[in-house]
Formats: structure tokens, sequence, C-alpha cells
């Protein structure tokens, strides 16, 4: 009998009655990351039930779509989910260019894919840094700011931000990228290879580290198709299911890159596709860098009053989590009617509460640092 | 651009594990035929033929699905059924293999209705899928299908928090984002501040 299915009967194991008792684990808690708070029933050591309770960072992300321009809706998609900002946006222009049928110059496109998967790279570091605080390991986080740091320098000398980018413009670029940015990111690319290899040996291969991931926290393939589970969640378990690969938007289709798959499922699945993925991350850089095409960063004849012809429409990219998707509803008018944004994050913790049945506390807890949340991308 | 185009990059740039690749599908995938009925008694009626028609990606569905044009749209079907059948449709997508996106509601305040969206994604291929159904405005319900798919769940709190829509079956329709004692919806039309 699993230890999940024990702990659903009413007796222990010893003929006494089951006794559990409730904690909150947050809304202010170091191991969520941000405010979120889980109401686990427990049985000693053991989760009989996690259940998430969402929303204490709601900012109604939806709502300020509808009272506002196309334009000035843009600035909102870099805080939805603030680690993958400039995919985010990558996802609301998108949605617009597509619609008023856009053509956006290679040059502006080559750009956002490269500064993206810098973004991705960024995003990666701070989970990698963040999970292993989670599982006690100070040392790694400070390598990992210490990389980032060097991307931020770089994304902030072309968009002045080091967050929050806005980068992105509908039909382009708000400025070209300079010989400043492609000299660091080339030089970035270099020495950020040999540093996967060392964390490679300073902490994937520690055994310490093995024996808290490995086997932990199963998730299976089915139980991602039914929960919707997308990003390193589902190709961690063995379905290699990548948005630039399978709807392939901007000019991922002419970039070699390969979607790393681990079958076990296990929150060691997790890590090492991430980890892998930083280095295709580096591959696709490496690439744009080399076939940027010379010319404009935007479109010409952008209008000045956007209005997208009624009806709706989506577009899907891979942020850092997973499937990020935009669905516009428009009705002719300078205003969106509706904006619905689909998060990643969402439906990624939506499975916790099955995943997490009986498992002890602080295994729980490294399943869900291997879901890499970001909790404004749950509550938007 | 057609359905599935896309799909032979996908097998070919796959590198890793080689039992994870799913097997690439034809540009139609021979699929077995549905064997169950609709629970209501609406079959399958004729696409109404617009000026372009595309080939409809779900052509053995008993769901009057169409054909969409991916680079105008961004999805590749899209179905307008009644709502006693989207749980049908969520179970008949279910067997395709296909996944839930997201479900979401929009306010069509001057036509008396609201309209719930379903989006459906296929996690191999290209293939995304709209299901979508109107329910009147002053009496907003339809059945829930987190059964089917329990990651509906959320998805339809959040429904129900923002447009009022009710999931009759749903274990848990308690609000999700907005605070627990909320009793407003902000993302209908006529909401104002609370």
């Amino acid at each position: 009998m699993l230890v999940k299915d024990q702990l659903k009967t009413e007796i222990a194991a010893d003929g006494s009655p089951r006794e559990t008792f409730v904690i909150n684990l947050g809304p202010q808690h170091p191991a969520t990351h941000g405010v979120l708070r889980v109401k686990m029933t427990m049985d000693g050591e053991y989760v009989v039930r996690a259940e998430p309770v969402c929303g204490y960072i709601h900012r109604m992300q939806e709502k300020m779509g509808e009272n506002r321009t196309y334009a000035q809706f843009l600035p909102n998609t870099s805080r939805i989910d603030y680690l993958s900002a400039l995919t985010y946006t990558h996802g609301f222009v998108g949605a617009v260019e597509r619609a008023l049928k856009l053509q956006v110059p290679p040059r502006a496109e080559y750009i956002r894919v490269i500064t993206s998967e810098l973004n991705r790279i960024s995003s990666h570091l701070v989970w990698w840094g963040a999970f292993l605080l989670d599982l006690g390991g100070f040392t790694p986080l400070l390598y990992a700011f210490d990389d980032r740091e060097k991307i931020l320098d770089l994304l902030e000398g072309i968009t002045g931000s080091r967050l929050t980018y806005s980068y992105f413009r509908i039909g382009g670029l708000y400025n070209d990228i300079d010989d400043t940015f492609i000299n660091g990111t080339r030089a970035f690319v270099a020495q950020m290879r040999p540093r996967l290899k060392m964390y490679r040996s300073l902490v994937t291969d520690n055994i310490i580290l093995r024996k808290r991931l490995i086997d932990i926290g199963p998730i299976t393939e089915e139980m991602c198709r039914k929960y919707g589970a997308t990003g390193p969640v589902i190709r961690g378990s063995g379905v290699p299911y990548d948005v630039r690969k399978v709807e392939p938007y901007s000019v991922y289709s002419d970039l070699d890159f390969v979607v790393p798959t681990f079958e076990e499922g296990d929150s060691m699945a997790r890590y090492l596709v991430r980890m892998e993925e930083m280095a295709q991350s580096l591959r696709i850089i490496e690439q744009g860098l080399d076939k940027l095409p010379a010319g404009p960063v935007m479109a010409e004849k952008v209008p000045r009053v956007l209005k997208l012809p009624a009806g709706d429409y989506c577009y899907a990219v891979e942020a850092a989590r997973g499937r990020f998707a935009v669905r516009i509803v428009s009705d002719n008018k300078e205003i969106p009617y509706r904006v619905k944004l689909r998060t990643p994050s969402l439906s990624n913790l939506s499975l916790f509460e099955e995943a997490s049945a009986g498992m002890l506390l602080p295994d729980a807890l490294a399943l869900m640092g291997s879901l890499d949340l970001v909790i404004p991308d749950i509550d938007r | 651009m057609t359905p599935n185009l896309p799909e032979p990059k996908l097998g070919a740039a796959q590198p890793v594990s080689p039992t994870a690749a799913p097997a690439p599908a034809a540009p139609v995938p021979p699929k077995p035929a549905v064997a169950a009925a609709p629970p209501s008694p609406t079959p399958a009626q004729p696409a109404p033929a617009p000026a372009p028609v595309l080939p409809n990606p779900l052509p053995h569905a008993p769901l009057p699905f169409k054909g969409v044009d991916y680079a105008a749209k961004g999805y590749h079907a899209d179905a307008t059924v009644t709502p006693d059948q989207v749980v049908f449709a969520a179970e008949l997508l279910d067997k395709e293999g296909l996944s839930l996106d997201t479900i979401t509601g929009v306010d069509w305040m001057a036509e008396g209705q609201m309209e719930v969206v379903y989006d459906y994604f296929h996690p191999a291929k290209a293939l995304r899928v709209v299901v979508r159904t109107r329910i009147p405005r002053d009496n907003p319900e339809i059945p829930t299908i987190q059964k089917v798919f329990p990651g509906a769940n959320w998805h339809e709190r959040e429904t129900h928090d923002f447009f009022g829509i009710k999931f009759l079956g749903h274990p848990n329709l308690t609000p999700f984002l907005l605070p627990e004692d909320a009793t407003y919806h902000p993302l209908r039309k006529d909401f104002t501040q609370c």
C-alpha cells in the first residue's frame, strides 16, 4: 500500500485513530518565493493534502487589458512573470502583429530571439540558485547571481532596464543592438559554457543533491496532460513539448537546437532539463548572432492608432516556465474587448495537490521548487 | 499554412530520448473513430462553408469542427457547440490525446450572452483546438469538465471569479484569485468599482 493511500484511511497502522493537523505554509515563506499560501494537512511528517491558496498578489491584469490601448498594455506584459519579461512581451506583441498582419523585419525577430534566450538563461539561473537554497545549499546562489549579473548588464545596455524590459514594440523593437551588446554577448557565451561544466561538477553530480531529488515527486506524462502542465515539467516527464518546436514562431525554425527531455519525471529530471536548456539557449544565441541580418528593427507603416479587426487572435510562446498564450478578442476599437493571459505557472502548480500527496514535507518542498513557480505569474 | 506543417521538423530535431519522441504524424493523422455517441441529440453538422475552406483537422469528430488558418488566428480548429456538449467535447479531445490549455469567458453584454471558451493543445504536434459555447448572461450556467481534465478545476474557479459563470457539478467553486468574500465579477462589462 502506498503511503498516500495509507494516509487516506482513518486508522493508522498501529491501530490508533489517525490524527492530522493543518499547517500553513506561507503566504510569507521563503520556500514559496513569493506570496503563495499552501494549506497542508499533515500526518506527522507526511503530507495528507496540500491545497495551494492563490490570489495574494492578484492585480487583475486582464481587466487592465480592457481599459487601455494595446500599446499602453505593453508594459504590463513584463510584470506578469517578471523573470520572463521579454518572452511574455513577445507573446503579446505577437498576437497584435498577427491580427494586424504586420511583417516584422527579420533583424528584429533575430534580436527578439537572442534577447529572449538570454532572458531564459537568467530565469533558469535564478531558479537554480533559489532551488538549491530551498534544499539547503547557499553557495550556488552566489555563483548563479554572478552569471546573471552579466546578462542583466547586457540587457540593460540595450533595453535600459534590468528586469521589466518592455523592449519589444508592436512591429519591432524599441531600438537596435550595438557592437557593445554583440561583443559582450559573444564573450558571455564563451564564458558561460565552462561555468555550466563547473555547475555540473560542483552541484549536479553532488551525491546529497541527487539523494534529495532522484525519485522525489514523480509526475507522469498523463498527469501533465490532464493538468495542462508545460515547460520543463512536461519535458521532465519525457514529452518533447516545446512551443518553439511544435508551433514555431519568430525565427526559431531557422535555428538548430534540441529540446532536452528526461524520462524519469522526478525532480532530478526537471532539474536536468533546465540545466540542459541553458546550454541549448547558448547555442541559439550564438547562431542568432552569426545569422543576424542587417536592416531596420521596426516595421514600416505601423499605424499610430491600432485597431484590430474584429475577432479573436491567439499567440503562444515558450517562456522559461512553459507555454504562455495570449488571446485577444477585438471588436475593432482602440482598446481590446478582452485579453486572456494563459500562464504556465498556474497549470504547473495545479498538479501539486495530486503530486504531493503522501510525500514527506521536505520532499514536497523539493517538488514545489522543481516546478519553478513565479507567483505573480499564477495570480496575474 | 496548413495545420501540422511543422511536424517533420519536430521529428527530425528530437535527439535526446528516443522512447519519448512520439511517432511523427502525417499531415492528417489516421485516428481511431470515436465510438461514444454524444450525450445530447445533436449530430454532426456540416460546416457552413466559409469562403476559403480549410481541411478539418478532426474530420471524424462528431462535433462541428472547422479548419482555421493558423497564421491568421493562432489555432487550427474551432467548434461552436451547445452548452450541454462541452463535457462531450472534453471527453472527445481527451481521447484524441489533447491537453487542456485554459478556460475563459467573454462577456457579450449587448447580446445578453456569455461566451465560454475552452482552449486545447496537443502535447506532441501542432494542433490547437478551440471549443466555444454561449450561455444566457442573466443565468450563466454550464456543466463542469473537471472530471475529464482535473486541471479545469482552477480555470473554472477563475472564470467563476471573473464572470460569475456557474460550473454545475464543480466540487469547490469558491473565490480563487479574488478575496474570499468577493461577491463581484470584475470582467463583466457592467462591473463598476466595488
